[in-house]
């Protein structure tokens, strides 16, 4: 009998299904099938191939998988490939032993990762010269390499798997369920995860308004940022007059520090579409566009692969899985203007427009893309929607708080032992994610301050270490979940510098329509430029809070009325920080420059000489007789001589 | 028509259902500031500066792009409304070079006009960074100071849906956003047409007359009203008239044939009036020259000559070509004296060819 070479083979002759000829049960059949004849032979082959795809526990099969997304691919995963093929070929195991590539395990920062399945081996910084001692030691010999399992900065202990890393053990992974696990660019990898099956349920088994229904009994909020519900917003789309509608996927993720969506995009680009053709059915939807951004190439070549493929097996085009159901999905590259993921902007964008947001109303839903009713969602949004319909409204809705439901991927960066990125149930609390999922700050160093929510987030203290992350806590205390950017800051931050980074980003990105935002933002940043080189006025408070009122209160998108979130929240805080630059001159955080001192502390200073050797420019003068001082007016503050003092003479204040 | 009653500043008020917040309170004489708001073009809602504050609403919503509802409650003057209004046009003006004495829009400057009855003396933010861009002086008839350009983008609208030209749009980002034509050209080397209906709607002195400049303030100028001679369109404007002299030509938004919208020659082509080159009366050709004459002279002699050749050719070899220039009517009576009275059918027209 002949054999089938990959899933999406038809078994035997008498499988009908294609595009032209679409069956009903295609997608069940993939890993059910064969449904439609009985017969021993093709189901061996199907499950035959699902095991390999799978690599389950007691597999005898074993699969290397390694990590693609842009982060590993960039430091070489894609030759480790190449390498572990021709070691696993001269080796003799290429019956036996399949490499895979993955996307992105959010644990970037230890890429190259590479995965060892079934046993779960977790290997982390791969370099080339390692593979062969994985090839000898593990594949064949059966045991782990030690030197490159993970060890975690804060017990000083290996991790044996992936799932006893802490970094992993904590999370909760729903929609990074298949990311590092399957390859992304092929969907039958997809579908032996049962991809596919909530669009095929929905379809075949629900109409469009129970498939609504459920989303609202989910609980699921758009992942985009203002956390707006999303069932409520299909359900508004599909009240919309009109026959031609459209769905769009904002794949813009401009957030400086964001790397979710992309994440997902590079590692299960299915899922996303997968909830674009769910939410196209419910609404009532034929065409759909997925504004990806041009910096996101890998990203986009996936997408393009995985829309083929769709098309391929007739999940996208017309009569899809023989419902009569028609849906079509592009790609439109964005330039990359932060703004352009505000979503009336970025329909001006896809209409070939400057991206310059609109007044709301009307909103996308009643007059979007080419003025048609639209419904626009986050990437994570749309890839949350597939669990929904395959595991259901009430499953979902048992992770997360009462009104924040299901998990969030937040992109853990700063000065904390592990960045990356992390799932984790809505209301977690902070503390957790920073110090359990995180392992704690940076070189031992204290624990200042979290900013939460990107450019339109704010920054919250120790004190609040305990608030649970969801969408209503985190904006009644200032700052807000937006797109999932956890920036963790320590002692040495400066909150002032802080604000100052976060506000010249959005002050350079707003798009210049409206008169608060273009030029309030401007005027806000000039504000903390001269406070943080210490050229504050006392009335420099007062002004940035009035202003930052009208710029919150009058501005016209999202980008203006949320910019000065940052200064507001830091003020709330770090109040003192601001008053301790303006009226002391000083920067409690020792990190403005233009404030800094150096001096040389004659009762500790030994007269070595070796600062004044080392000043770049040599402002320090002394020898044996006299004391070595620092000319201040000349120092440069570089902290050279401090760094070099060796019996901590040089005093920093 | 459905009907909505809501309280505007503790009076109720009703209006048509469809009426902007901002209209409502214009029907009642309820003043408002705008910048970017023109009735004839889409409104952005993006100056910002005719924000009200309605109950149940999160933030100071521009009343020129909010509905009014049924019941709703707006307040036009709260301190908060007056405070953040003054705001903005501190931020405006901190990025504005104060030429008003120089400027040709003193005295139907908006910008100046709400600076003033808001008392922003330019004083805020003073020292901070301001825009210094290059003159656009490249035509004879616009002049473009983008320092002044308080990026409303009227002139956008107005060259897009007025003139159906699309030469101007926004440029770059936050701070550094301008309004001109693509690439940052000059007008002179866009696609520009120069029919000023840019002009017409700049709310403050970035886009002006050229040829009035240091010609006539607004308060001693003569507005008088009168019809296009250049073309049979019949446009209607105003005349600037100071000392008894043209200086300049503004539309005027009542003309019932055009509005605002004017062409080239009807918009910058009245210097012809006071041309020394321009014809005052006719001139006959004697012995080789061209000399004055009387309009009974010269008529005379046109009807003297056309019965002439109509008796010794024929009317057949008399046509009649008229000008584009001319009203229907004068066309009407040309083609009639050619057939009732020459008894010639050669009749034409310019605009035909
Ligand atoms: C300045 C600005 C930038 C935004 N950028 C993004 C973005 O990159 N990705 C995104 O999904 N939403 C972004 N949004 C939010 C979108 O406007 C929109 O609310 C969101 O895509 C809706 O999807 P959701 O309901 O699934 O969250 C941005 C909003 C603003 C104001
Ligand atoms: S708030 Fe900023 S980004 Fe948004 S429309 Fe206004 S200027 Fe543009
Ligand atoms: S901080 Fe740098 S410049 Fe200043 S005294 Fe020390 S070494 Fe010299
Ligand atoms: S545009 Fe208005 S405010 Fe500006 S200089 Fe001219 S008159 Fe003064
Ligand atoms: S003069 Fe007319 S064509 Fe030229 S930019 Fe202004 S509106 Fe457009
Ligand atoms: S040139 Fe005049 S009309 Fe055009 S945007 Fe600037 S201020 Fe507005
Ligand atoms: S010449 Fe121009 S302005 Fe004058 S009537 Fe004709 S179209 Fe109007
Ligand atoms: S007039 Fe309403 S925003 Fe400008």
């Amino acid at each position: 009998m002949k054999t089938m070479k990959t899933l999406l083979d038809p078994c035997c002759g008498r499988c009908t299904h294609t595009p032209e000829t679409p069956c009903r049960d295609y997608v069940r059949c993939q890993t059910e099938g064969p449904l439609c004849h009985d017969d021993p032979a093709c189901r061996m082959e199907r499950e035959r191939l699902l095991r390999e795809l799978k690599t389950e526990v007691g597999s005898q099969k074993q699969a290397v998988l390694f990590c693609t997304g842009t982060g590993c691919a960039s430091s070489g995963s894609n030759k480790l490939i190449e390498i572990m093929d021709a070691e696993i070929k001269k080796a003799g195991l290429d019956v036996s032993v399949s490499t895979r590539p993955t996307g992105c395990h959010g644990f970037c920062e230890q890429g190259p990762i590479v995965i060892i399945e079934p046993a779960k081996t977790f290997y982390t910084r791969v370099k080339a010269e390692d593979i062969p001692e994985i090839v000898a030691k593990d594949l064949v010999g059966g045991e782990r390499v030690e030197h490159l399992l993970y060890v975690d900065p804060t017990t000083g202990q290996a991790a044996t798997t992936y799932a006893n890393a802490p970094f992993y053990a904590k999370q909760h992974r729903i929609v990074l369920h298949n990311c590092g696990h399957i390859n992304p660019e092929r969907i039958e990898d997809y579908f032996a995860q049962d991809g596919y099956r909530g669009f095929a349920h929905a379809l075949q088994d629900m109409k469009p308004d129970e498939v609504i229904e459920e989303v609202k009994r989910s609980g699921l909020r758009g992942r985009g940022g203002a956390g707006f519900p999303t069932g409520l917003k299909w359900g508004l789309c599909r009240q919309s007059a009109g026959d031609k509608k459209y769905i769009i996927c904002n794949a813009d993720e401009g957030d400086p520090g964001a790397f979710m969506d992309r994440s997902v995009l590079e590692g299960d680009p299915h899922s996303v579409l997968e909830g674009m053709m769910i939410a196209a059915y419910a609404i009532g939807a034929d065409e759909g566009y997925i504004y990806c951004r041009a910096e996101y190439p890998l990203a986009i070549k996936r997408l393009e692969i995985a829309i083929k493929q769709a098309e391929e097996v007739g999940l996208l085009g017309d009569n899809i899985l023989a419902s009569g159901f028609n849906f079509r999905i592009y790609i439109k590259a964005g330039a990359g203007a932060f703004v352009c993921g505000e979503e009336t902007a970025l329909i001006a964008s896809i209409e070939g427009k400057r991206g310059m947001p609109k007044v709301r109303p009307p909103f996308p839903a009643q007059q979007g893309l080419w003025g048609k009713p639209t419904n626009n969602n986050n990437v994570e949004t749309y890839s949350n929607v597939p669990h929904i319909f395959r595991h259901g409204a009430d499953w979902y809705a048992g992770f997360g708080t009462e009104k924040s439901k299901g998990t969030k991927i937040f992109a853990l960066t700063g000065k904390v032992n592990n960045t990356g990125l992390v799932e984790v149930p809505m209301g977690m609390s902070l503390r957790e994610i920073i110090f359990d999922i995180g392992g704690g700050i940076l070189g031992g160093k204290k624990f200042k301050a979290v900013q939460i929510g990107g450019p339109s987030g704010g920054c919250l203290p120790e004190s609040l270490l305990d608030l649970p992350v969801d969408y209503d806590t985190l904006v009644q205390a200032g700052a807000m979940v937006g797109s999932g950017g956890l920036v963790v800051l320590d002692e040495t931050t400066c909150m002032v510098d802080i604000a100052r980074y976060f506000l010249n980003f959005t002050q350079k990105e707003s798009c210049g329509k409206c008169t608060p935002c273009r030029e309030g933002t401007k005027r806000m940043l000039e504000i903390l430029v001269r406070i943080t080189n210490g050229e504050g006025k006392e009335e420099d408070i007062e002004t940035l809070e009035k202003l930052a009122g009208v710029v919150k209160s009058t501005s016209l998108c999202g980008l203006g009325q949320t910019a000065p979130n940052p200064v507001l929240a830091t003020l709330k805080y770090f109040r003192h920080e601001y008053e301790a630059h303006i009226r002391d001159k000083q920067c409690p955080a020792h990190a403005c420059s233009a404030l800094l001192t150096y001096t040389i502390d004659e009762e500790k200073c030994k007269k070595c000489g070796l600062c004044a050797k080392n000043c770049p420019v040599k402002c320090i003068t002394g020898d044996k007789n006299t004391p070595y001082r620092i000319d201040a007016s000349a120092c440069i503050k570089c902290g050279t001589c401090m760094e070099k003092c060796k019996f901590g003479a040089v005093v920093r204040a | 028509m459905e009907w909505l009653t809501l309280t505007i500043d503790g009076r109720t008020v009703s209006v048509p259902k469809g009426t902007t917040v901002l209209q409502a309170c214009r029907m009642n004489n309820i003043p408002i500031p705008t910048l970017c708001h023109d009735p004839e073009l889409t409104a952005t809602g993006s100056c910002r500066l005719c924000i009200v504050d309605i109950e149940g609403m999160r933030n100071l919503p521009p009343s020129c792009v909010t509905q009014a509802t049924q019941g709703m409650v707006v307040r036009t003057q709260t301190e908060k409304v007056r405070d953040a209004r003054k705001t903005i046009l501190e931020l405006l003006v901190a990025n504005h070079p104060l030429d008003c004495m120089t400027c040709q829009k003193m005295g139907s400057c908006d910008l100046a006009k709400y600076a003033y009855e808001y008392q922003v003396t330019g004083e805020a933010f003073a020292g901070g960074e301001r825009r210094h861009l290059p003159i656009d002086d490249s035509n004879p008839f616009i002049l473009r100071d983008p320092n002044k350009c308080i990026l409303c983008g009227k002139c956008i609208r107005a060259c897009e849906e007025v003139q159906g030209r699309g030469v101007l749009d926004f440029s770059h980002r936050g701070f550094n956003t301008q309004v001109g034509p693509a690439f940052d050209l000059p007008y002179a080397e866009s696609e520009c047409v120069f029919c000023g209906s840019c002009v017409s709607v700049c709310p403050v002195g970035a886009l002006t007359e050229k040829q009035m400049a240091g010609q006539g303030r607004p308060w001693e100028v003569k507005k008088v009203q009168t019809t296009c001679p250049f073309c049979g369109t019949g446009c209607n404007f105003d005349l600037n008239v100071k000392d008894g002299k043209v200086i300049g030509v503004t539309s005027n938004p009542e003309a019932p044939v055009n509005g605002r919208a004017l062409c080239v020659k009807g918009r910058f082509g009245m210097d012809m009036i006071h041309s020394p080159n321009r014809l005052t009366t006719p001139l006959i050709k004697k012995d080789g020259e061209f000399v004055e004459a009387s309009w009974d002279e010269a008529l005379s002699l046109v009807a003297e000559k056309l019965g002439e050749i109509k008796a010794q050719y024929g009317a057949d070899s008399i046509a009649a070509l008229s000008s584009a220039r001319c009203t229907n009517e004068e066309n009407y009576l040309m083609q009639k004296f050619m057939r009732a009275v020459i008894g010639s059918n050669n009749v034409d027209h310019c605009a035909r060819t």
